[in-house]
């Protein structure tokens, strides 16, 4: 069964890539090291991996207003998440995603959470606010 | 979210391209936050300048902005960089990062920014009227305008203030809105604070405890801006405070007194202010003492300068001002007086954001929370105590 959750597009775009879910809030700043796109946060669920071109999924930004200026960074390094799904994003992420130019959406019908998972092959049409599955590995 | 004819336009580059980006990123915030309109600002206040929190990153973005002709429309004042800008080598700073920060003055001197360099706009003749809306980052400037000053901004960042500098707008949520204003909280101070320390200690405590809740603070006193910044800035860093009332104080706790009824209540005595102190006071052996946070205001430089007057401070006591201060405590002789006993005062720059480590630093005594609290957070060791206590004791 294909599922496809609909939310809200926050900024539009379209992207696909593999799924990274984090059940921990995240803050670029000082969490994520832009150069290499791995997740540096001490202690943090996914500490080691990296975000680079996957379709990251979390419940919310946290941290400094400079994580920001971390997502646009990592856009012209190259090291970005293709597109990013909150369980309700904030204003940090939020930023980040509109002067990067990276899709984002939020408040799907659905807890992204839970219904997908690391690996899956997603689609993200941020510009009609919704997520699916094009394959499960 | 409902655009004007204007704004519609902005929003499709008929203001230039670095407007409708700007504009793009206001109405993007706006539809995450459940604004119905955006609304027009008369001033703005921007962070993000120490090129220690910006880095590349953000030195990259705002070259963008300003190669596609962002300029401010209205009145914009900076934040603190990272250094004294003319006395960055006494300091200790590196040439490279001297350089890195000079290179982000240079950009939002394109854009028409002024380059104020401090978190105290408001002491320095940038002073918005009551009721006005205003784009104010600097969680210490925001808890003032929005509180002791009562114009009205949410919290916000150095791309939302730069987005509303450039096209004098800002979306309406949040602070903005009068229902957003009224407490949550009640707070009851046992015994009404001495020192400045204290006033920092009450806004840590607070700020702990509500996080992001506007407390209606009782017992406060009869506090001056000295107080009055100090509270602000710590209850902005130890929680996410952008607005509180005290009683008799600040201009909007009158009309906030209708309601009251029904919140819970937090009483602070003097044992929880030990308690606060104690936890960012370590023993030290031979601190650099710190003072400036949020900037000093001449009254601080003139306590400072009498309570060194003939002592051997010999580079061991820092003091973080504004130019406008700084320039009226030259005047007055304070600043000489300050230097004769070996102290060294500082512009455009803070112990928050300069490279403390990177100029070896690892010690530092304070009377504020929120120097405290972040300098911590460095890595080094601090203690809080009195100016008085600092410098005498």
């Amino acid at each position: 069964m294909n599922v496809k959750l609909k939310g809200r597009k926050v900024v539009g775009g379209v992207a696909e890539g593999e799924a990274l879910v984090s059940s921990e809030a995240v803050s670029f700043y000082g969490g994520v090291d832009p150069e290499t796109g791995i997740i540096i946060d001490h202690g943090h669920p996914l500490e080691g991996r990296s975000i680079t071109g996957k379709v990251f999924i979390f419940p919310t930004g946290k941290g400094s207003t400079v994580g920001s200026y971390v997502i646009y960074r990592m856009k012209k390094l190259g090291t970005a998440p293709a597109a990013i799904v909150n369980v309700e994003t904030e204003i940090i992420i939020a930023t980040g995603c509109v002067i990067s130019e990276v899709p984002l959406v939020d408040k799907l019908d659905g807890n992204p959470l839970i219904d997908f998972s690391d690996g899956m092959h997603l689609r993200v049409d941020a510009d009609e606010g919704f997520v699916e599955i094009i394959s499960r590995d | 979210m409902y655009l004007t004819k204007e704004q519609e336009a902005m929003l499709s580059g008929g203001e230039g391209a670095a407007a409708a980006k700007m504009l793009e990123l206001l109405v993007a915030l706006g539809e995450v936050f459940g604004a119905e309109r955006l609304v027009q600002v008369e001033s703005a206040h921007i962070s993000g300048v120490s090129y220690k929190n910006l880095g590349e990153a953000g030195l990259e973005w705002l070259t963008e902005q300003a190669d596609m002709g962002a300029r401010v429309r209205i009145r914009a004042t900076l934040n603190p960089a990272g250094m004294d800008m003319d006395k960055w080598r006494e300091m200790g700073v590196p040439e490279e990062f001297a350089d890195g920060q000079r290179r982000v003055l240079e950009t939002f001197r394109r854009m028409n920014v002024e380059p104020t360099c401090t978190c105290t706009p408001y002491l320095i003749g940038h002073k918005p009227d009551r009721g006005t809306q205003v784009a104010w980052a600097e969680s210490s400037a925001v808890c003032y305008v929005n509180s002791v000053i009562g114009a009205r901004t949410n919290r916000e960042s150095g791309p939302t203030t730069l987005a509303s500098a450039v096209t004098g707008l800002a979306a309406l949520y949040g602070y903005r809105l009068e229902e957003k204003r009224r407490p949550g909280y009640i707070v009851n101070l046992d015994q009404t604070p001495e020192t400045i320390m204290n006033y920092s200690a009450v806004g840590y405590i607070v700020g702990k405890r509500l996080g992001t809740i506007v407390p209606y603070i009782r017992g406060l006193g009869n506090p001056g801006t000295e107080a009055l910044k100090a509270l602000g800035a710590s209850a902005a860093t130890s929680g996410g405070i952008a607005l509180w009332h005290g009683e008799g104080i600040t201009p909007e706790a009158d009309a906030m007194s209708d309601y009251l009824e029904g919140l819970e209540k937090l009483s602070i005595d003097r044992e929880d202010i030990v308690e606060a102190k104690e936890a960012l006071s370590k023993p030290l052996k031979d601190p650099i003492v710190v003072l400036g946070c949020p900037h000093a205001t001449l009254n601080e430089i003139f306590e400072i300068s009498q309570r060194v007057k003939g002592r051997k401070m010999e580079g061991k006591l820092w003091v973080f001002t504004s130019r406008g201060v700084y320039h009226e405590a030259e005047m007055a002789g304070y600043m000489k007086t300050i230097e004769e006993a070996g102290g060294r005062v500082y512009r455009d720059t803070c112990m928050v954001v300069a490279p403390l480590k990177e100029m070896g630093w690892s010690e530092v005594a304070t009377n504020s929370f929120k120097a405290a609290h972040y300098m911590a957070s460095m890595g080094l060791e601090t203690r809080i105590d009195t100016i008085k206590g600092l410098l005498e004791g």
